[in-house]
């Protein structure tokens, strides 16, 4: 029986667990035949919170853990022909490349072949006062701030033609999530890029695998009711599809977590708007007739994917100085904790009015009512439960200025003193803030491309 | 209703169903998937788009749209402005939403015990 091409996802966000990569490796190796593995690290606004570091840096403004999560794969993926893809160049995938090939030469591995990919910074490309604005986000309001960022969403291609020049690690910036486990799979199998059916195989097991552990039981477990084997170490996923069209989705040997039809379907739809048209920068993705099968122990086969052409307009998500967020924090515990917290909110609006501080204040009381209230406290407010015996109240503030960020916040700092008795614990911090607004470009304004060269000649 | 004369209980979703919160920009979706595929018409029933809009209405959403899979089966609710700005902007602790399935989850239903999951020890 010919083998499946496999693809392995070694992280799904910017601060996954950096020991997820290996077990994922191991198992591919071991299984033998055609694999690639990748890493999506870029979320909508890392890739603006990357740019603000490499401009007090220039030479950083990549994935900060690279090296940790390559180190311990890099060698043995080069040794098996396992290409590696991943979008940790963020803001600086050239910066990104100069790092790893630093690593290859330490590793001994000065041919080892890197290739970027480039055209996803449209600052200077794109003109955000003619553009339609994607619909998701078309009640943002993005204020006057400057533009720090603007990326489009790449296709697989760019990808697709650093593997066929031989890279064995592809840095990108900015591309579609799926496209970093579509790419390999249209090396392998000759895809052609209108063959929507086909497509849309390997487009979903993109979508599927590019959170890493949600789909094995990360963002999922919920004790007495979805209980996981070993939450501690969650295997990361990795898809099998064959030259058939079959796709079966699993996960790294050895490891915790599982692969069900419950973790499938709640991954298939995450961050799914109208699932009879999920655009991808290479495939628009039907899923109104996807069906999954548990076909073994970890295993879930999925069908019924369809797929239509590509969009002509392409995604690109523009960040905008944000202004500054406040925030601080202060617990009361023991009798009539809630009164007391309750009471420092009130304190803390009624200091903001008197000192005219010119910023937009939020409370919540950790404990009582906090992530599902709104910005106008009603919860918390309202809340007459049980008496809790632990509560932290919160003052969350945004502001145009650092200063007005930093002196609401230290107003939480004055309860020690100055608040309701038996205040402690105090923490404040200023944050600087980007806003994000996305617009529809003309595919053709795009220049999207790739380059490939050895560690040595990057490193020189 | 296909209850077969099963009497019916009410419950928070949650014991009859598992679902997923996602973001993109200051729009929120919802997966909400029966443990029992049985359920997946009473619920579908139930859970209607001005239902779902009241449960988030003290967030400020402003509309729901609903889809229906009937072949997994599970619904999808897309949920607008509710994230307050999204996760640039807003000044909640959970600025992607990320807790929000929990919102939904706890609204109630009414379905025959048989596809009441137990609450734990």
């Amino acid at each position: 029986m010919q083998h499946p091409f496999r693809v392995g996802n070694c992280a799904g966000f910017s601060g996954d667990r950096v020991d997820a990569p290996g077990p994922v490796v191991d198992t591919l190796i071991e299984l033998g035949g055609p694999s690639a593995v990748f890493f999506e690290v870029l979320g909508e606004r890392t890739v603006a919170l990357a740019q603000l570091e490499k401009r007090r840096d220039p030479a950083r403004g990549y994935e900060p853990m690279l090296v940790r999560l390559l180190e311990p794969i890099l060698k043995r993926c080069a040794e098996h022909a396992i290409p590696i893809i991943g979008n940790f160049g963020a803001a600086n995938p050239p910066g990104a490349a100069r790092v790893i090939a630093q690593l290859a030469l330490q590793l001994g591995m000065p041919e080892l072949k890197i290739g970027v990919v480039h055209g996803d910074d449209v600052r200077g490309r794109i003109d955000v006062s003619t553009l339609p604005v994607y619909e998701a986000d078309a009640a943002l309001d993005i204020g006057e701030g400057d533009i720090v960022s603007a990326n489009a969403y790449l296709s697989a291609r760019p990808i697709v033609d650093a593997l066929a020049a031989g890279a064995q690690v592809v840095v990108t910036g900015r591309t579609g999530d799926p496209s970093l486990a579509l790419a390999p799979l249209i090396h392998h199998y000759g895809w052609a890029y209108d063959d929507w059916a086909r497509l849309a195989l390997g487009a979903t097991a993109g979508h599927l695998l590019e959170c890493g552990a949600q789909i094995t039981g990360g963002y999922f477990y919920d004790p007495g009711f979805k209980d996981i084997p070993d939450p501690a170490n969650i295997g990361f996923p990795i898809a099998e599809i064959d030259a058939d069209g079959r796709l079966i989705i699993t996960k790294a040997a050895r490891t915790g977590g599982l692969v069900n039809a419950q973790t499938v379907k709640e991954q298939l739809l995450y961050e799914i708007h109208d699932p009879a048209c999920y655009i991808t920068p290479d495939v628009t993705l039907d899923f109104t007739q996807v069906s999954v099968r548990e076909v073994g122990p970890d295993r879930v086969e999925l069908q019924g994917m369809r797929g239509g052409p590509a969009p002509e307009k392409v995604k690109a998500t523009v960040c905008f100085d944000g202004g500054w967020m406040g925030e601080g924090e202060i617990s009361y515990a023991g009798a009539n904790c809630l009164a007391r917290a309750r009471a420092a909110g009130e304190v803390l609006l009624e200091r903001l009015r008197l000192r005219r501080l010119a910023v937009q204040p939020r409370i919540d009381l950790i404990g009582v009512a906090s992530v599902h209230d709104g910005d106008g406290g009603a919860l918390w407010r309202a809340y007459d439960g049980p008496a809790p015996t632990d509560v932290r109240l919160r003052l969350a503030v945004s502001a145009r200025t650092q200063d007005d960020a930093d002196q609401a916040a230290r107003e939480v700092l004055a309860l020690y003193c100055c608040g309701p008795a038996g205040g402690g614990g105090v923490r404040w911090r200023t944050t600087q803030r980007v806003r994000t607004q996305s617009y529809l470009m003309p595919r053709g304004d795009l220049a999207p491309g790739s380059w490939v060269k050895s560690a040595k000649e990057l490193a020189a | 209703m296909t209850n077969r004369g099963d009497p019916l209980v009410t419950v928070p979703l949650h014991r009859v169903a598992h679902g997923r919160a996602g973001d993109k920009g200051n729009r929120l979706n919802v997966s909400i998937i029966p443990y029992d595929s049985g359920a997946y018409a009473l619920i579908a029933q139930q859970l209607t788009e001005k239902r779902v809009l009241e449960a988030y209405a003290h967030r400020g959403a402003t509309g729901v749209k609903r889809y229906e899979l009937p072949l997994l089966p599970a619904l999808n609710f897309v949920i607008e402005d509710v994230l307050e700005g999204g996760v640039n902007g807003s000044l909640n602790l959970d600025g992607h939403g990320k807790s929000n399935s929990f919102l939904l989850l706890g609204m109630t239903v009414q379905v025959p015990q048989r596809y009441v999951r137990p609450a734990p020890d």
